[in-house]
């Protein structure tokens, strides 16, 4: 994977690879991501972290659906003052960057959150304003352009590493929300979280996961997110990373193309296996050679030529 | 030796179709799924208790189109599914993980209390293939002992070692005090277990210094199944996907984890 034409740089954080771990997916354990670093991911981001431990919903809090999953773990974590150690042996034992997803109930919240993991050695944060499930974080941050652009703000104000702000697709206009996320100091964008679902068993006649509602991950969401991309890339001048149903080589080239610079792996891990990443990055390096590129930065965002 | 892929394990709702009280507040469930019904020794599936809870259960048997699990009660999942009777519906999916590997050398078997289970099922896969199989089921007291006569016609009388820690039944003690008294014997067994921790942690440190080799199912918090949330991490292993047996090799690699702490809901390290 040291092919040099895969390297990117993302608001300062350096990629040998385009890969990167999608936060929720694995994410509690050093030795974890170890595993997945050595699989083959450019970076790793963490499950979402918050001030105060949470326990998550009840199972089931994954349901398979046809060309995807629909989950609701409902964010648990330990909570960032247990989970700064784990970030703290993570940094030890890795060599790509290790990002810290934080989210908030408040404000302060999302910013205690970011500075304890900043200061516990994250290579940068990224911002959960986008989980469509649990109340009064998440999508209820991203979905309000006035609130996102506050609790960017503030995190910026006090955390010296790159901040990346992660969004919801579950908006009007994504690309309106993405230009407030870097009016307000984001110096990266993830596009996107999953979007609202729902799966129903029709011999009960109840909702399959535990909190009933969800979101929608995989191979489904991949084409919608596309879009997603798509849109930001023309409002916004900071890097994207795009997040949605990466299964493939094939897949990462069209976010690329769309105008992302690396993209998250989340679903595909389950349906691939840990190998996915090194998988695309080898299909990646293969079509930039075939078509004759000399990096990857050259094919983001050629979609848009007319 | 990983089971099926999820890209064809979605959940299946399905009716019970047997329910067998095995006393001491144990219970078997036998259901109709083509998929688990094809599961090997060790494997687990998913069951999803409707409007109530999806959690991990060991497969006790496998065959002809159905598949049994071997449930204690002992929280509100386990408790709502002791409620079902004979055709209520529960959601199935699996099987899901790796599954004891035989390596044709004599073995020696340990479970105790419902880690039993998996191990009946592996008797008698092995009683099929003409293993030498010897069987120490260990409980707190007699009504826990699990599948004593069954696996008596399974592998032979003589083959059985009960063992309570009250002696209300069979041989008084731990389970693993009878491993230690097999494997000192000098006889060369492959050890396999399944249990509470504490036991199959003391297991595997008598099949490292007698130099046997080891396999055992492991149990942990469990939530996707498909090795996708992290819950259920063990060192740098995922018992749904990478596990749940894990071999001896394994184990040496996780030694900081095993025998010592788990993970709770909100992936919070607590002692084992």
């Amino acid at each position: 994977m040291a092919d040099g034409m895969l390297k990117v740089c993302l608001a300062g954080l350096e990629l040998a690879n385009p890969t990167v771990l999608a936060s929720g997916v694995l994410g509690y354990s050093a030795e974890v991501f170890q595993r997945v670093e050595a699989s083959g991911a450019g970076a790793v981001v963490t499950k979402s972290v918050g001030v105060a431990a949470r326990e998550g919903y009840m199972n089931p809090t994954v349901c398979q659906v046809r060309c995807g999953l629909v989950n609701a773990m409902g964010l648990p974590n330990p909570g960032i003052d247990v989970f700064v150690e784990e970030v703290a042996r993570a940094k030890a034992l890795l060599s790509v960057p290790v990002i810290v997803s934080v989210y908030g109930f408040r404000t302060s919240e999302y910013a205690y959150a970011a500075v304890r993991a900043a200061s516990a050695g994250a290579d940068a944060v990224e911002l959960n304003v986008s989980c469509p499930h649990v109340e009064g974080t998440g999508s209820e941050v991203g979905q309000d352009e006035g609130l996102l652009a506050e609790v960017v703000r503030e995190v910026k104000r006090i955390v010296r590493k790159p901040v990346f702000v992660k969004l919801s697709p579950n908006v009007a206009d994504i690309a309106s929300v993405a230009e407030a996320a870097v009016a307000a100091g984001a110096d990266g964008l993830t596009v996107a979280n999953t979007l609202k679902a729902l799966a129903i068993d029709v011999e009960t006649g109840i909702p399959v996961l535990g909190n009933r509602r969800g979101g929608l991950s995989g191979p489904a969401v991949k084409p919608v997110v596309l879009r997603c991309v798509y849109d930001v890339y023309e409002r916004v001048n900071v890097p994207i990373v795009g997040c949605g149903g990466v299964t493939s080589w094939r897949d990462a080239v069209e976010y690329f193309l769309a105008g992302a610079s690396a993209v998250q792996v989340g679903t595909a891990v389950a349906t691939r296996g840990l190998s996915v990443f090194a998988e695309i990055t080898r299909g990646v390096a293969a079509y930039l050679r075939r078509k004759g590129y000399g990096g990857l930065a050259q094919v983001v965002g050629l979609s848009h030529r007319r | 030796m990983s089971g099926y892929r999820i890209g064809a394990n979605a959940l299946r709702v399905t009716r019970i179709c047997r329910v067998v009280d095995e006393g001491a507040g144990v219970k078997t469930f036998t259901l109709s799924d083509k998929q688990c019904a094809r599961a090997k020794p060790g494997q687990f599936l998913m069951l999803w208790i409707p409007g109530v809870d999806e959690i991990p259960l060991s497969i006790m048997a496998a065959s002809a189109g159905k598949v049994s699990v071997t449930v204690k009660a002992v929280g509100e999942a386990t408790r709502a599914l002791h409620a079902l009777g004979t055709d209520a519906y529960v959601g199935v999916r699996g099987p899901f993980g790796t599954c004891f590997r035989l390596d044709g050398s004599s073995a020696v078997l340990v479970g105790g209390g419902t880690g039993v289970a998996p191990l009946r099922f592996l008797a008698q896969c092995m009683a099929e293939k003409a293993v030498d199989a010897k069987i120490i089921v260990g409980a707190k007291t007699r009504g826990e002992l699990l599948f004593v006569d069954a696996l008596r016609s399974l592998v032979g009388g003589g083959n059985v070692v009960a063992v309570t820690e009250d002696g209300s039944y069979g041989v008084k003690g731990l389970a693993t005090d009878q491993l230690e008294m097999m494997l000192q014997s000098g006889s060369r067994l492959s050890v396999y277990a399944c249990g509470p921790e504490l036991m199959v942690h003391r297991a595997f440190e008598l099949a490292e210094a007698y130099g046997c080799q080891f396999e055992a199912s492991l149990e942990r918090l469990m939530r996707c199944g498909i090795g996708l949330c992290g819950s259920c991490v063990i060192g740098k292993y995922r018992v749904c996907a990478d596990g749940p047996v894990f071999t001896g090799d394994q184990l040496r690699e996780i030694a900081a984890e095993f025998g010592h702490f788990k993970r709770g809901f909100k992936g919070e390290k607590v002692p084992v």
